[in-house]
């Protein structure tokens, strides 16, 4: 209500001082490692289903069967991984 | 539908049966929907009963409605911006949906829709063609730049461009799974633990002794269940701000 006493700065330095931001920090819902292995699996796993139903519609499609399946398996596999990558190393450089 | 016939039925919990009698037939109007609709109700009363006091200090309700308010608020502003505010309307109303359907779905007798990939993926597709039209509008052509990496070498892209067009596509597939999985293994564990209950108290004499040890860990799967319900909202919606992010920023 009162931001021109620098009221707020004042109530944070307390805050900080008694150590009282540090508990609302670690309220947050954090991933533990269950949360972590567990979201790592799905996106290997998302990846994978994406490239092998691809796969197989382009075969279909261009009557390839079995290359674009076989390749498009790699290539999951692949993206998968690049999603674990990410999920560790986010793309870009954010939130800094 | 627990222990008939000595045998464990954790998945008939899932079955889709229609409600509202030969209406709800006709129109195939599942218990599902109504277990949407119920979750939008709860969730337009929270909003309109909670802030129609307008208090400065608020109670308990307007409490509720303002901390989930500026919990998605800030959500969005921190991971995608000033930019972002214009899409919070689009994910709160995403965490509020998901989380409501969560945690109705502890109640007893309660359906939950989230156990169904087939509201997860829909919700996931929502968001994947909404990341990809904003994208496309603020970016244009450019946003095909984002299959191929600034710096990485030219010779690599027929490698490199199916990659990223798989790990982008994989993205609504990751969103459903991950929260369908979550909340269909957390009922069929709590459907399991409560049929050994069962099954045990019909065990002679040592049986209903026996029992308290599922009946105990059904206790805290409850209370796990929770915890999962609102950290599957969670994670749904920041990473709908995650990819957000990347579709306004693209890099």
């Amino acid at each position: 209500m009162s931001k021109q006493d620098g009221f707020d700065k004042r109530l944070n330095e307390a805050r900080a001082r008694q150590g009282l931001d540090r508990a609302a920090k670690d309220a947050g819902p954090k991933a533990g490692s269950y949360g972590v292995g567990f979201r790592a699996g799905v996106e290997v796993f998302s990846a994978l289903v994406v490239g092998v139903v691809a796969g197989l519609l382009l075969d279909r499609w261009l009557g390839t069967w079995p290359w674009l399946f076989l390749l498009m398996f790699v290539m999951g596999s692949a993206a998968g991984i690049l999603n674990v990558f990410r999920l560790f190393n986010p793309r870009g450089v954010k939130r800094d | 539908m627990a222990a008939e016939g000595k045998s464990i039925d954790a998945l008939s919990q899932f079955e889709l049966g229609t409600v509202l009698g030969p209406l709800g037939a006709s129109v195939n109007f599942t218990q599902s929907n109504m277990h949407m609709l119920i979750v939008a109700g709860l969730i337009l009363a929270l909003m309109h009963y909670g802030m129609r006091a307008r208090a400065l200090v608020p109670g308990r309700m307007q409490s509720l409605a303002e901390s989930s308010y500026e919990f998605i608020h800030n959500m969005v502003t921190e991971q995608i911006g000033h930019e972002g505010k214009r899409y919070f309307p689009f994910v709160f109303t995403l965490f509020m949906f998901v989380l409501f359907g969560n945690m109705l779905g502890l109640f007893p007798y309660a359906f939950t829709f989230t156990s169904h990939i087939a509201v997860t993926f829909a919700l996931a597709g929502m968001v994947f063609v909404v990341i990809t039209v904003v994208a496309l509008m603020l970016h244009g052509k450019k946003f095909f730049g984002y299959f191929m990496p600034e710096g990485a070498p030219m010779w690599l892209a027929p490698l490199i461009v199916p990659v990223e067009v798989v790990s982008y596509l994989s993205r609504p597939v990751s969103l459903s799974v991950r929260l369908f999985a979550n909340m269909m293994a957390g009922h069929v564990m709590l459907k399991v633990f409560a049929t050994f209950v069962v099954m045990l108290a019909g065990l002679g004499t040592v049986g209903p002794v026996l029992a308290i040890l599922p009946l105990a860990l059904n206790v805290a799967l409850i209370a796990f269940e929770v915890l999962v319900a609102f950290l599957q909202a969670y994670v749904f919606a920041i990473l709908t701000c995650i990819y957000l992010h990347d579709a306004v920023h693209l890099h």
